[in-house]
């Protein structure tokens, strides 16, 4: 039992993670429409600054962090500008094979800075680790703040979204960018906006990424990246609570995948499981199911 | 619009088959500009382009003056998620390089080294076996990871070209006779691992991590659970992750505790083992630490915690701390150069590159030779040679191309490399 | 009506001519200069792979151009090709000593199979929409992949051995032998794969995938792709014609995998054959090349295999340089001010005033 116990916070550590980086997914994803492939790099690109300001040139790690979303969100208004603004009118496809063009060039770019050999981040999560049941069951210090981070920025989000001029902006150009454009609403500034918020919560998801599993090459975005995504449509793509859900649970489900099933399988155990979900709720599990116009 | 994009693309098929067709010059020298080892190299390039028929012309002089150049191609990943290998291997191969030329050459040819990168893929280590052969290589030094190395073997062993392998560990990599490799095989380290531990009683319960999606830690796997069989101490838990799944270890980590293993054998590479032994410490489980030769370089780890990999044991056919005299010249020249500890991968690549000067020295081929009859002199010459390096003293290679020399088995303590045997 | 019908017609005729015409053309001087010595041997390598991917983008521009749904899961159908193909060429390398009857027996096996998995993948998937399908089938191909990767399969005399665990599990008898190695895969594939072969699957493909398009059936599956509503109004079984062009585009995949197998003598399940990367490669063809514009994969998926070869001078930018190119050609030939500006001092200038000119003659 203590065993499962122990498991499942496991899980959840993993699943944070997931969630947060969901998160810059899914709200790129439901302002702007497109699967933007390139945010696992922007992670990566993150954590390379926060590894670069904190520990090579020895800065407090708060200040690095707050650099490390400064650039981040300066990159993510740029490559929307640069790579994915001329493309707005143009197939969904061309996108997406753009965004991948992106994430070729951020892992290259990374590559020939940083080198390939591995880094080892240094947390920067300070708080010593939750000790329960004697010793039995040991909840990290990054656990914990991962998950308050997920929370307070869900929440946050939500309440941006809701109830300010620039989110119910956002929310407009969602449901219909032509009809909001129509009302004066300035399209192309709210999707840099939401580039930039998408691209800063990836420098933070970044920082808990590495803290938490503290490996750093010019690959490590890429594959938590699918991962997040594979959570973002779990949850259901484009919905805010969604990413978080999804990627908690995904964080379980490949946990003990790995523990009670298979551990060479337990990638295959979650694709089988969101293939499983997708198929009994078509659009993830908070997803909105659009209805089809003749 | 399309009918546009089309053609322009038509246009750069036909620019691009004509540039290939025609390519033997032009290309040959931009690589070899690039990838020169060094000036005077550069210089003999020339001649060596049309080394063919000014050979033949000059007959047998060319081999007494040491005219000409020995084109050693390299291939290995130096981009993907693999390339901190392939880098490590071309640097390694690249200082060898520049020493050699500077100390005079093999026989009196200077030496370039042309190094390709196949991104870890089979087909595309094929496309830089055939780049190089195109650029009218003699010798091969590659490919860095198995199953690129087993893929390019079924090539050079249709054209008889010379192959030594820094790291193909897979075994058959060297399947064929024209291939000989440097570093251990896969099944030799299971074996020896498996051994060390019996004998010298480390552990009676011992717990497996491997990468299931790796063959180099699937074949160190099979190879000591084979070998575990005879000796005294029991496999309580083998746990797998794959390259998809590698960030975190939480699971693998926990199964070995609650088996209660007093040893962790762990056949990978650093760069996981710097996490799984980061979650070991998080899980506060503290068996005895052994990896294999993949685990060099985890000290060389910018910024690792040091004191989590203290007394971890692994088999190490390199240790860059060593008092060698070699050893300790090719470190400083690499951390010079490249900033950087050198790990095995660029120890073994060094060597390498020696052994291919012994062996050439030995069978006295000329670079003026093509490569086939320089093959059938170096396969010979290999099985006669014995080389001391900084992988090793006194090897000695098989005709089956496995090297013999001795396992070390290494311990770090308080973040220094300690020779156990 | 019929003149304008039959106008029609013979303009597709003459653009399919062209295509296949196109592909002999290459084939034609690419023998020629071959024979002349004029080859370099990069490019003789790189021959059959280049067959590989306009075979992977025709199949591929079926599911994504024609039937208008997005998949991410195509290098898994090519894996399941592969190692079916290559596990019954490995079983029969002693019974059937012929090369050229077993490599076709071992396509035909490799594309049964893909087409099996096209089917059973096809029946849920198709089911959902846009980039839930998406993901979908990028699932599957990595399930397919990562269940490929701990497959043990061994022979001896009593017969096949399977483990999920390892090769010593298998429990062979000295003189068996183990086929597929985990995630070594299988080496030893005898090396059957040709150009001719090669150039040859590509004609057969097009003519498949070509009067799939422009029959009956093709015209019902755009149908759907146009509109799904209005399509079922009219009576056209979404589902059977959805499903159908899926499994002919996966048996194709599955052909390209045969000869992928049968071109190297190694084959494993990596991220980098079979992963979703190869899948979203294999898009990039396809968008690149334009959507539904067969002839236009063909030589996006050329083009795009020769950049990173002939880029290699390049050294440490190689990869950068490609992505580069990805980005800029992408935004070249889709961006509406490019577009503008191409339509302006471009080719199509001088095409249309020429056209205009004969018009008004």
């Amino acid at each position: 039992m203590m065993g499962f116990i122990s498991y499942l916070v496991n899980g959840i550590s993993l699943g944070s993670v997931y969630a947060l980086i969901a998160l810059g997914y899914t709200m790129v994803y439901g302002i702007a429409k497109m699967l933007n492939f390139a945010h696992g790099d922007v992670i990566m690109i993150g954590s390379f600054v926060v590894f670069s300001t904190v520990s090579t040139m020895g800065l407090p790690p708060a200040l690095g962090i707050l650099i490390s979303v400064a650039v981040c969100t300066v990159l993510g208004v740029v490559i929307e500008r640069i790579a994915y603004r001329p493309l707005r009118q143009a197939s969904k496809l061309v996108v997406l094979i753009t965004a991948i063009g992106v994430s070729y060039f951020l892992q290259n770019v990374a590559l020939l800075i940083y080198g390939a050999n591995t880094k080892s981040f240094t947390s920067v999560v300070t708080i010593p680790p939750l000790s329960l049941a004697d010793g039995a069951l040991i909840i990290s210090g990054e656990t914990i703040v991962t998950i308050l981070a997920c929370i307070v920025i869900m929440i946050v989000l939500t309440l941006f979204i809701r109830h300010s001029k620039p989110g119910r902006a956002m929310l407009a150009v969602s449901e219909d960018g032509g009809a909001a454009q129509l009302m004066g609403v300035n399209v192309d500034g709210t999707i840099a906006l939401t580039f930039a918020i998408g691209s800063a919560l990836a420098a933070v998801a970044g920082v808990l990424l590495c803290s938490s599993y503290p490996s750093l090459t010019p690959y490590t975005g890429a594959m938590p990246g699918i991962k997040a995504f594979v959570a973002a449509v779990f949850g259901g793509i484009g919905s805010i609570p969604g990413a978080f859900i999804g990627g908690i649970l995904l964080g379980i489900i490949e946990i003990l995948g790995k523990a009670y099933i298979s551990s060479q399988l337990a990638d295959a155990i979650v694709f089988a499981v969101l293939i499983v979900v997708l198929l009994v709720k078509p659009t993830g599990i908070l997803g909105k199911q659009i209805q089809e116009k003749v | 619009m399309k009918k546009i994009l089309s053609l322009c693309m038509a246009m750069a098929l036909v620019v691009s088959m004509t540039a290939c067709g025609s390519k033997d010059d032009g290309k040959t020298t931009t690589a070899a500009a690039d990838n020169t080892t060094t000036a005077a190299a550069a210089e003999n390039n020339s001649e060596a382009a049309d080394g063919e028929t000014t050979a033949a012309a000059a007959g047998e002089t060319v081999a007494f003056t040491g005219e000409g150049v020995f084109k050693i191609g390299g291939i290995g990943p130096t981009t993907g998620g693999a390339s901190a290998y392939g880098i490590a291997v071309q640097r390694g191969a690249q200082i060898a390089a520049d020493e050699i030329n500077a100390a005079g050459g093999i026989n009196g040819c200077q030496v370039e080294l042309n190094f390709q990168d196949d991104e870890h893929d089979p087909e595309k280590s094929v496309n830089a076996y055939n780049t190089l052969k195109d650029w009218g290589m003699q010798v091969l030094v590659g490919s860095v990871t198995s199953n690129p190395c087993i893929a390019v073997a079924e090539k050079t062993q249709a054209d008889n070209m010379f192959q030594l392998t820094p790291s193909g560990t897979a075994v058959d990599c060297v399947k064929y006779d024209n291939a000989f490799r440097m570093c251990f095989s896969d099944p030799n380290q299971g074996l020896e691992s498996a051994k060390y531990i019996g004998e010298n009683s480390l552990a009676t319960k011992v717990a497996v991590i491997y990468d299931s999606s790796d063959p180099y830690s699937v074949g160190i796997y099979e190879a000591f659970r084979a070998e575990a069989e005879n000796q005294s101490f029991e496999i309580v838990s083998a746990e797998a992750f794959t390259a998809d799944s590698k960030t975190d270890f939480s699971v693998q980590v926990q199964k070995a505790k609650d088996a209660q293993a007093d040893l962790l054998y762990m056949p990978f590479y650093y760069t996981e083992a710097s996490l799984v032994l980061q979650e070991c410490d998080k899980q506060s489980y503290k068996p005895v630490f052994f990896g294999v030769d993949g685990m060099d370089g985890i000290l060389s780890v910018e910024n690792f915690k040091v004191e989590l990999a203290n007394e971890l044991m692994y088999m190490a056919p390199f240790v860059a701390t060593s008092e060698d005299e070699m050893v300790k010249s090719f470190v400083t020249k690499y951390e010079t150069q490249f900033g950087e500890t050198p790990n095995q991968f660029a120890a073994d690549a060094y060597d390498c590159m020696y052994v291919v000067k012994a062996a050439i020295e030995k069978a006295g081929v000329t670079p003026d030779m093509d490569a086939s009859a320089i093959c059938d002199a170096l396969k010979t010459a290999m099985t006669e040679i014995s080389y001391d390096g900084i992988t090793g003293k006194e090897i000695s290679w098989e005709a089956t191309g496995e090297p013999n020399k001795a396992p070390m088995i290494v311990q770090i303590k308080d973040g220094v490399t300690v020779e156990l045997q | 009506m019929s003149r304008m019908k039959t106008k029609a017609m013979s303009k597709q005729t003459k653009n399919n001519l062209i295509t296949y015409g196109l592909v002999i053309a290459v084939y034609i001087v690419v023998e020629i200069l071959m024979r002349a010595g004029m080859v370099s041997s990069l490019i003789k390598g790189l021959l059959v792979p280049l067959c590989i991917y306009v075979i992977l983008a025709v199949s591929l521009n079926l599911t994504v151009g024609i039937l208008g749904e997005l998949s991410l899961g195509h290098a898994g159908f090519m894996c399941v090709g592969a190692f079916a193909g290559a596990i019954f060429s490995k079983c029969t390398m002693n019974v059937i000593p012929v090369a050229g009857l077993r490599f076709f027996l071992a396509l035909l096996t490799g594309a049964a199979f893909a087409a099996l998995a096209g089917i059973l993948v096809g029946i849920p998937v198709l089911r959902l929409k846009g980039d839930y399908l998406a993901i979908v089938t990028l699932a599957f191909g990595e399930i397919i992949k990562n269940v490929i990767n701990i497959i043990f399969l061994g022979r001896d005399s009593r017969g096949f051995h399977i483990s999920l665990k390892d090769a010593f599990e298998l429990g062979l008898e000295p003189e068996g032998e183990v086929i597929i190695k985990g995630p070594q895969g299988i080496t030893g594939t005898p090396n059957d794969s040709t150009f001719f072969i090669g150039v040859l699957l590509i004609l057969v493909t097009l003519f498949i995938v070509l009067n799939l398009i422009h029959s009956r059936t093709g015209r019902a599956i755009m149908s759907i792709r146009d509109n799904r509503i209005a399509a079922e109004s009219v009576g056209i079984n979404v589902t059977k014609y959805k499903l159908l062009a899926f499994t002919v585009s996966a048996s194709l995949a599955g052909v390209a995998g045969v000869l992928y197998a049968h071109n190297l003598s190694t084959l494993a399940a990596q991220p980098k054959n079979f992963g979703y990367n190869m899948s979203i490669m294999i898009l990039v063809f396809v968008v690149l090349g334009g959507i539904g514009n067969i002839r236009g994969s063909i030589i996006a998926a050329v083009v795009l295999t020769l950049l990173p070869e002939l880029l290699r001078s390049l050294n440490d930018y190689r990869m950068l340089i490609y992505a580069v190119v990805l980005i800029v050609v992408m935004i070249f030939s889709w961006s509406p001010k490019c577009r503008e500006f191409r339509e302006r001092y471009g080719l199509k200038r001088l095409f249309n005033s020429k056209k205009s000119a004969k018009e008004e003659a």
